[in-house]
């Protein structure tokens, strides 16, 4: 079962959740963990990870033989992305345009292009707290394309599929957001009682149902903002599956890198239920 | 030789327009003769690589030298390539095309050596 905690807005508590809910999952059954905030991950500060497995990723980007070449310009028009331009006797080729996509080798008609690993970031993986299997994306600073990374990271399975996989998100609803989200059989968006996190959670909402995956909220810092979260929810016939309240506690021991259920215990019960409610809903 | 003029507008009386790659559309002039004529510019709502998709847009139109108020780097390194010569004009006061081609003319504008500003990095977000 994949599970990804999403958010919308930044620093809702995503990470906060999806530790301690991978730390629960794994009492019972094998979790693997992945880290897709590859601008900035963090999950690893709670989860103490041995890294000790690297592999670097990027995306292929068109290399062009000269010799070959004869300026025909079909490369260029092609290129949805203008990474590539054909100009007089020479041909010029944008890395950090390209995405990948193999279009303009495809249609090359002298077969002049060769395609070479643009290295965008890393993937990295070890064991982890209670046995978590985990995994993250790093990606290179100045890099503008989180996608290829996650997607990579996505990919990146050990040859024993784990029971449970949990990806953390990264904030936002745009592109490296519905790549963590596609293929996952439920997302549990972390969100907090105010405008600006109702706001946001409405469009990763709409991301969910665009993608066709059911959907739970937590509602973190519960006790601050107002109602209309709640309201919306109950409009929208989405469940609220926990409630984490404000407390001065738990901020001061999140911010040491201690998981929530190691700081209160007594939530482990609480993440407990909403696996068992996940697993429902996500077969259902 | 062929100028081109990044412009807002389908005029010799439409101001200057002081971006490149998302200029609304440039003006192709004829610098011996005045002859001129207004193109819409094809990398206006590019997603991304509006820079480069302008620069090949005016190299395909022959022109020997471009104003602008600003070339972002690849712009610059495809107008470079094709040997198309940079002049930045100021794009802080609104002037018209006419008195940018007469800066030109008269040689006021400065020759852009390197790209103005970093990049977008458009595309995917």
């Amino acid at each position: 079962m994949r599970i990804v905690v999403a958010s919308g807005k930044g620093g809702t508590g995503k990470t906060t959740v999806a530790t301690s809910l991978a730390l629960v999952a794994a009492e019972q059954e094998s979790v693997r963990f992945l880290d897709c905030d590859v601008e900035a991950p963090n999950a690893g500060l709670f989860l103490d990870p041995a890294l000790d497995t690297r592999k670097e990723v990027g995306i292929l980007i068109p290399q062009v033989d000269e010799n070959i070449c004869t300026y025909c310009g079909k490369c260029a028009e092609v290129c949805q992305f203008h990474a590539i331009a054909v100009i007089g006797k020479k041909t010029l080729v944008f890395p950090e345009l390209c995405h990948g996509c193999g279009s303009c080798t495809l249609v090359c008609p002298e077969h002049a292009i060769s395609e070479h690993l643009n290295v965008m970031g890393v993937l990295e993986s070890g064991p982890a707290a209670q046995g978590i299997d985990f995994a993250q994306g790093v990606m290179n600073v100045g890099e503008p394309m989180a996608v290829p990374i996650i997607r990579q990271l996505k990919k990146w399975t050990p040859a024993n599929p784990p029971a449970v996989e949990i990806r953390d998100a990264p904030p936002g609803a745009s592109c490296p957001v519905v790549e963590t989200i596609r293929g996952a059989d439920f997302a549990l968006l972390v969100t907090e009682p105010t405008p600006f996190g109702l706001h946001d959670l409405k469009q990763v909402v709409e991301i969910t149902r665009e993608l066709g995956i059911p959907a739970g909220v937590v509602v973190n810092r519960d006790g601050i903002g107002d109602n209309a979260v709640e309201a919306y929810c109950a409009e929208s016939g989405l469940p609220i599956l926990m409630r984490i309240p404000m407390e001065r506690s738990i901020a001061e021991a999140i911010a040491r890198g201690t998981t929530l259920v190691r700081a209160a215990p007594e939530y482990r019960s609480a993440f407990h239920s909403l696996l068992e409610t996940i697993t429902a809903r996500a077969g259902a | 030789m062929k100028l081109a003029i990044s412009i807002s507008g389908n005029t010799l009386d439409s101001p200057f327009d002081a971006r490149f790659g998302r200029a609304a559309a440039f003006c192709i002039v004829e610098t011996e003769t005045d002859e001129w004529r207004v193109f819409d510019n094809p990398a206006l709502s590019a997603s991304g690589g509006a820079g480069v998709q302008a620069a090949q847009f005016v190299a395909r139109q022959g022109v020997g030298a471009v104003v602008s108020g600003a070339f972002g780097p690849n712009a610059f390194d495809t107008l470079a390539a094709a040997a198309i010569e940079m002049y930045l004009a100021p794009g802080n006061e609104t002037r018209n095309v006419n008195e940018i081609l007469e800066m030109f003319k008269a040689g006021q504008l400065t020759k852009a050596e390197a790209a103005t500003h970093a990049g977008h990095h458009g595309g995917q977000h």
